[in-house]
């Protein structure tokens, strides 16, 4: 197996990491996470400028043909400075249901724009009764002339506040957990009808709300074939899980050195608390949780081509390593900062809380742990 | 065994509780060091919790390496002069008085040159600031000391004798530590949370590996309600004992962990739904239904704040540490 990366890719992610070295500092961070929308339109522009905004995309639609690796390399590099901007829900979310999703016309109507920094998408999908099960769809969606009406509440929508778009799952047809019947709908954002509350989440990042009371919507708002939206969902969704695999491996790997750069540089009785064994110990069981999710990242592009059963397993295992290595380093980081480790003004608690949310997004490990245990088949 | 249920009763209830620093802390040492005047003057006031008390003993150079902490007292006529700061204070925003220990003879080997001072939190030259939690509360600030000037009546036992005070602390009230009262409310709390959410269908509480995990829990907290009680029956026939015991490690150790391996378990059951980080109308005095369950307000915030629980009162890294060298002569 090959896990050289190529040269335009080295140079992709070096890039990108001097960008956040220069503008991203942890004091800029705060700045952006306290401003009114939670994040910086400003970097947002520079991302653009560096062609991470079309990167996933054709180039015949507007983008860069980047694929599963070059999303990964740049998730992870986002992940190590801990960026606000939406560039998951957009670029990887909203990208994903344009590239695997939309006709011709709707992506050379919207991927210049996002490619431009332009246009942001969200992606809405949980509801109250739903939680990780992406069959389990209440919001309605009846038929309206040659259009759609929609009709429902989606929860925790991320950057559902700032977005310009909302992709919507909704039932066509079917009851409430048929995994046929789901339709995927592009909204505007500025629909009658589509109410938005936003919010910070526990991470500093943002979120919303969504109800949807009677918002019309076109033909051409449809995504895919409205009575077999799912397989495209569980598309999307696992391009999504390898992206936030990525971008905690950053988040882990940031951690880990600010770590042993405090267990090197805080003394204690007189000596660097790196010169405890138990704390020794410690950071080497960091280091092999990183290298093994680093690894899982890694096995996430491989799979993504996959087909599906395999895909599907594949991103499981990837979220089960990634959710128990950050558990680990975040609450080792944060054990071995002692008290500063918990203060908001210093880096260590902000990975610990972002790694925190990783797992709660798109199944955490106990959900993907039940899937896999269910695939667990008896030998003779 | 009388304070052990009344605090357990507060704890499951669940009830505010009185804040230990006067009760569980400065008093004993003022019973057990103080002179007549001052158990006069401050006992009666702690009882009543007419004084709200908070602990300077932690600075931004000595935590677990209290005993070379350098906040300087000069003695100048009836006066201390008192330079230095204190750090991971709780509560000093809401504090009339602040225990602290203070460097008395530098000369002197780092634990006996150390005195245990008690200081009026109004006398000019003392500065809080706040220290913002990654919870978003404030619970704990800075305090910075500049000539702070404290009577010397204010002392509490001999000058450079505080560490016989500070190791008081060690021992004392050490069944505290087991938190048993909190987390059996924490337990329930969590089965109600996974009796709200649901999967497919199934409510959490209804899922076979949730079940495993929270009896998994409820063993350990049985195992440390007996321990608990244990202790309790030894001290009671040994009378309350100045020395430090393994207990108080057991107890810190097990009571921290089973009460953080149920705020895991809490976030892992809430998922997503812990994700937005909505003011608590308690707090912030609306009644404005909220945006989300009741329910998912705490449980992240709760998650963050209790890694503090490993790492105040003696870390448990430093609580391995005197259990070995002090209980197993390794
Ligand atoms: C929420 C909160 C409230 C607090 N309230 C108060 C208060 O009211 N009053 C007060 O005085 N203090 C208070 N503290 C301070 C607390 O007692 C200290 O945080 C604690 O003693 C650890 O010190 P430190 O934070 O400086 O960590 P450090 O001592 O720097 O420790 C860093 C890491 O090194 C490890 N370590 C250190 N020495 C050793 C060793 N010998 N062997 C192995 N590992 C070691 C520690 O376990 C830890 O993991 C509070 C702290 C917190 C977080």
């Amino acid at each position: 197996m090959n896990f050289d990366l190529s040269e335009e890719q080295r140079l992709l992610q070096e890039s990108l990491r001097r960008l956040l070295a220069d503008r991203y500092g942890f004091t800029q961070r705060n700045a952006a996470m306290a401003a009114p929308e939670g994040w910086s339109r400003k970097i947002w522009r520079s991302y653009a400028e560096l062609g991470l905004l079309g990167l996933p995309f054709e180039e015949a639609d507007g983008g860069f043909g980047g694929g599963p690796v070059e999303a990964m390399l740049v998730a992870e590099a986002l992940g190590e400075a801990l960026t606000l901007e939406p560039w998951f829900t957009t670029v990887v979310l909203g990208g994903g249901f344009l590239r695997h999703g939309a006709s011709e016309a709707q992506r050379r109507a919207l991927v210049p724009q996002i490619a431009a920094g332009e246009a942001l998408v969200a992606f809405a999908q949980m509801e109250t009764q739903s939680r990780y099960s992406l069959s389990d769809v209440a919001t309605e969606a009846r038929r309206d002339g040659d259009g759609w009406v929609l009709e429902g509440r989606k929860r925790v929508v991320l950057h559902g506040d700032t977005a310009d778009w909302v992709v919507v799952t909704a039932r066509t047809s079917g009851a409430r957990s048929d995994r046929a019947g789901i339709g995927v709908f592009l909204v505007p954002a500025s629909a009658p009808g589509l109410l938005r509350q936003g919010y910070a989440t526990v991470d500093g990042q943002r979120a919303a709300e969504v109800t949807l009371s009677g918002v019309r919507v076109g033909p051409d708002s449809v995504l895919g074939d409205p009575a077999e939206g799912l397989p495209l969902v569980e598309r999307v969704v696992d391009e999504a899980i390898a992206a936030l695999a990525a971008e905690a491996v950053g988040c882990m790997s940031a951690l880990h050195a600010l770590t042993l750069e405090y267990l090197k540089t805080r003394h204690q009785f007189g000596r660097a608390i790196g010169q405890f064994q138990v704390l020794q110990h410690r950071a080497s069981d960091m280091m092999v949780a990183l290298e093994q999710a680093r690894s899982m990242a890694m096995y996430a592009t491989m799979m993504l081509d996959e087909p599906t059963p395999e895909r599907r397993s594949a991103m499981s295992a990837v979220k089960v390593q990634i959710g128990r290595s950050a558990k680990l380093i975040g609450q080792h980081a944060v054990q071995m900062h002692g008290g500063i480790g918990i203060a908001t003004e210093y880096a260590a608690g902000h990975y610990f809380k972002r790694l925190a949310a990783i797992d709660t997004l798109f199944g955490n490990v106990d959900h993907h742990l039940e899937t896999l245990a269910a695939e667990v088949s008896a030998v003779a | 065994m009388q304070r052990y249920i009344f605090r357990e009763e507060l704890q499951q209830t669940p009830a505010p509780q009185p804040v230990g620093f006067g009760t569980n802390m400065v008093g004993p040492i003022l019973i057990a060091f103080g002179t007549e005047a001052q158990k006069r003057r401050f006992l009666p006031r702690i009882r009543n919790i007419d004084d709200w008390w908070c602990q300077g003993f932690s600075e931004p150079g000595a935590g677990s390496d209290l005993a070379s902490l350098k906040t300087r007292a000069v003695r100048e006529g009836e006066h201390y002069v008192v330079n230095g700061q204190k750090t991971w204070t709780t509560y000093a925003q809401h504090a009339d008085w602040i225990f602290c220990l203070v460097r008395t003879d530098p000369e002197a080997k780092q634990q006996e040159g150390i005195s245990f001072l008690l200081i009026d939190m109004r006398t000019p030259g003392i500065t809080v600031r706040p220290i913002i939690t990654i919870d978003g509360g404030h619970e704990v600030n800075e305090v910075f000391f500049d000539d702070v000037r404290v009577p010397v009546e204010n002392l509490v036992g001999e000058e450079n004798r505080g560490w016989d005070c500070a190791k008081l602390l060690l021992g004392h009230e050490r069944t505290g530590a087991a938190r048993v009262g909190v987390s059996k409310e924490r337990l329930r709390r969590l089965k109600y949370v996974a009796s709200q959410v649901e999967e497919g269908g199934r409510r959490l509480i209804d899922s076979p590996r949730i079940r495993e995990k929270i009896a998994g829990i409820e063993v350990e907290l049985k195992a440390l309600e007996m321990t608990v009680l244990r202790v309790l029956a030894a001290s009671k026939r040994a009378g309350e004992s100045r020395n430090a015991d393994p207990a108080s490690s057991i107890l810190k150790l097990r009571g921290s962990e089973i009460a953080q391996s149920i705020t895991e378990l809490m976030m892992e059951v809430a998922g997503p739904y812990a994700l937005p980080a909505l003011a608590d109308p308690e707090m912030d005095g609306t009644n404005e239904p909220g945006l989300m369950e009741d329910w998912a307000r705490t449980i992240a915030p709760v998650y963050f704040n209790w890694r503090k629980l490993s790492i105040f009162g003696g870390t448990n890294e430093i609580q391995r540490q005197i259990m070995s060298k002090a209980f197993m002569g390794l």
